[in-house]
């Protein structure tokens, strides 16, 4: 018997909930429902022969009967449930999803400029539809990815953040994902959108966490489009509970003269997959792009990013670091693609890894693609063990040999919790990285 | 009882064999510099004594205050008040200078059974040893020898020696591309260091360091063995001479 066609089940679901629970979408919006699935229909999982999955097999997601957690019962969670996982005081806005659906009782929003909205993309769609649908895929394309396809035919909520012109949000705004153990396997599809207009800034950090151990996925999709001069600072902390999978994509546009910096941290789940994408569409953006992933045990963590200079005199700064233990397996895969006539371009590309152990690997394709003559680009990417000479000089002044190695791999990470503006985030990730280090106590004191 | 002594020390690097016998005697309180050509196995000597894992120890016997130096951890042989200044040290981004010396600094307390010190504390060693390397508050801020210049590195080695405060401190090519005006602090740095309960030994190509740090003894390292040792004029004599003519004696 041939193999049932994983395509099926989610059919099935999507034709069900096209009757039942988006039945009162707009038509605008079932329109791009019924786009993104047949797109899904067509593209089918993605298998290791495609070159943007070849280094990722997702065969076993394919193969599981996710049930959408749209349709599981209830969101409650005890607000003391969520404390492992909010940063400690944390002065922002803080908006809570719970297996994928808003949930008001435990978010709270403060000290927003009028006219700035923050909400959840459900109750958006609810109040004002045609705020969102200039918007709404219209960054993420859903012709090149099938989880972004699945992810716009399933949408159901999110975070909807929308800065009008000239608008600056001091407080960081937290968007805190948390997924509970379910009966059955569930999927969510979280979707943000952040749109800033012209002159508009924000800070803003979106973190993925499990709860307890349970077997899920998450699919889930940002978009964010940045209006001209406009300043965006976006966070990404992704600590998915050890059976958990996440596949995610940030599409990113930027006009003119507007600046963004991205740094994206992995820690958790089984199988991960974090896709960055990001485009300047006029001239003299900026863009710096930074990442970390630290995994053990089995983890499998792959990162994708692509950034495209379409247009003259943008800066692109890009370094995404590895830390692999165990048998953990990394990917990095990096592409930067600066088009014709994107002269003036400035862009650098780097990826540093560090192996613990034997076992761990690591796979790293830096990439540029030039098609303009007078550019300034370069890449590197280096893949190595902790450095002996360093273990020796700590050692050589009383510290011992796991607190030297600890403090040497801490340091390895620091270039990227450094550049970490917000403090509740930089801190909480500071205490998580230490925690998973032996000697934890004697690091902190030599940082 | 010596502070040091070293007994027919042999130790190779990879397949080959460095030091082919290295007697040496150091006690408290004296200013020894052992000199000698590129090659002869001075660094060798000064590493082997810090326990730096790539050198192999063939034979003899290194006793410090008594024990089995070479069956020691690296970091117990600092704990016990052994200090290496590096000839080449290492730049570690991302961990500061003054956070690693406090840590190293506790670490070294706690294994003497002292009280570990707050960063008021510390602080106040801190201030008053920085004046006397001429380094400024920054410094401390900054990550451990991270773009540092060759004379940076230098001064913080002889400024971590100070804060750390060894029995016995080895001094790997300290002087080796320092001008003149950082070879007179950081020599004066380590001058202030001498004491009568601490032994420093001066590892050196030249002569010139030894006009600042006057040795009491001074020992010639050709291939592999100590083959002349004498007072302050023998490294004087070096310079004169070059090290030609201890080679020739040395083989006949």
């Amino acid at each position: 018997m041939p193999d049932a066609d994983p395509r099926e089940p989610y059919r099935s679901d999507f034709d069900r909930l096209e009757r039942e629970l988006f039945a009162g979408d707009p038509p605008w919006l079932m329109k791009t429902r019924r786009d993104a699935f047949a797109k899904f229909g067509a593209l089918g999982f993605p298998t290791l022969k495609h070159e943007m999955w070849k280094y990722t097999n997702v065969a076993p997601l394919a193969r599981t009967r996710f049930t959408p957690a749209a349709e599981i019962p209830g969101n409650g969670l005890a607000p003391e449930k969520l404390d492992p996982v909010v940063f400690g005081k944390f002065e922002g806005s803080e908006l809570v999803f719970v297996n994928g659906r808003f949930s008001r009782s435990l978010s709270s929003k403060r000290n927003l400029p009028e006219g700035v909205w923050v909400t959840s993309l459900a109750d958006a769609l609810q109040e004002d539809p045609r705020a969102v649908e200039p918007f709404l895929a219209k960054t993420a394309p859903v012709d090149a990815n099938s989880f972004t396809a699945l992810n716009t035919a399933f949408l159901q909520d999110g975070a909807f953040i929308h800065v009008p012109e000239g608008k600056v949000v001091e407080d960081p705004i937290h968007l805190l994902f948390v997924s509970t153990a379910q009966p059955q396997p569930a999927v969510a599809y979280p979707r943000n959108l952040i749109v800033l207009e012209a002159g508009g800034q924000l800070t803003v950090t979106e973190s993925y966490a499990g709860l307890d151990g349970g077997v899920y996925l998450t699919n889930a999709v940002t978009e964010a489009v940045v209006g001209e001069n406009a300043a965006l600072d976006h966070y990404k902390l992704q600590r998915e509970g050890e059976r958990a999978s996440h596949i995610a994509t940030l599409e990113i546009e930027q006009a003119r003269a507007s600046t963004v910096s991205d740094t994206s941290i992995a820690l958790g789940g089984a199988l991960v997959r974090n896709e960055v994408n990001q485009r300047f569409l006029a001239e003299g953006g900026e863009l710096s792009m930074n990442g970390l992933f630290s995994v053990t045990g089995t983890q499998h963590t792959d990162t994708h990013t692509r950034i495209e200079h379409l247009t003259p005199h943008c800066t692109s700064r890009e370094l995404y670091k590895g830390i692999l233990d165990g048998r953990a397996r990394g990917v990095f895969y990096g592409n930067i693609i600066v088009h014709k006539g994107a002269q003036k371009t400035n862009a650098v590309q780097t990826n540093k890894n560090l192996l613990l152990s034997r076992e761990a690997l690591v796979d790293s394709i830096p990439g540029l693609q030039i098609l303009a003559n007078d550019v300034k680009c370069r890449h590197g990417s280096t893949t190595g063990q902790i450095d002996e000479d360093s273990v020796f000089y700590l050692r050589s002044r009383g510290i011992d040999s796991d607190t030297a190695r600890s403090i040497l791999t801490y340091a390895f990470a620091r270039e990227i919790i450094d550049l970490i503006r917000v403090p509740a985030m930089r801190a909480t990730l500071g205490v998580l990285l230490l925690s998973r280090l032996p000697n934890s106590e004697a690091v902190r004191e030599a940082l | 009882m010596a502070l040091l002594e070293v007994k027919g020390l042999r130790a190779k690097v990879g397949d080959k064999e460095i030091l082919k016998g290295v007697d040496l005697t150091v006690n408290r309180g004296e200013v020894h510099a052992i000199m000698g050509p590129n090659g002869s196995g001075k660094s060798t000597l000064a590493n082997v004594l810090a326990g730096r894992l790539n050198y192999e120890v063939l034979g003899g016997q290194v006793l410090y205050e008594g024990k089995d130096l070479l069956a020691m951890k690296p970091e117990l042989r600092a704990r016990e008040g052994l200090f290496l200044a590096f000839q080449y040290p290492v730049e570690i981004p991302g961990v500061g200078n003054a956070y690693f010396l406090k840590s190293a600094l506790n670490s070294i307390r706690r294994h003497r059974g002292q009280e570990e010190l707050d960063a008021m504390d510390f602080m106040g060693i801190v201030t008053e040893k920085m004046k006397l390397l001429g380094l400024d508050e920054a410094f401390l801020g900054r990550s451990l020898n991270d773009g540092f210049s060759g004379g940076e590195k230098k001064r913080n080695e002889i400024f971590q020696m100070a804060v750390l405060e060894p029995r016995l401190a080895i001094l790997d090519e300290t002087d080796s591309g320092l001008d003149i005006d950082a070879l007179k602090i950081v020599a004066s740095g380590v001058n202030t260091m001498r004491a009568k309960d601490r032994a420093i030994v001066v590892v050196t190509h030249y002569q010139r360091i030894l006009n600042y740090i006057v040795p009491d003894f001074v020992h010639v390292l050709v291939n592999g063995r100590i083959v002349k040792s004498g007072g302050r004029e023998l490294a004087l004599e070096l310079e004169k001479r070059g090290y030609g003519w201890v080679e020739e004696s040395a083989v006949s």
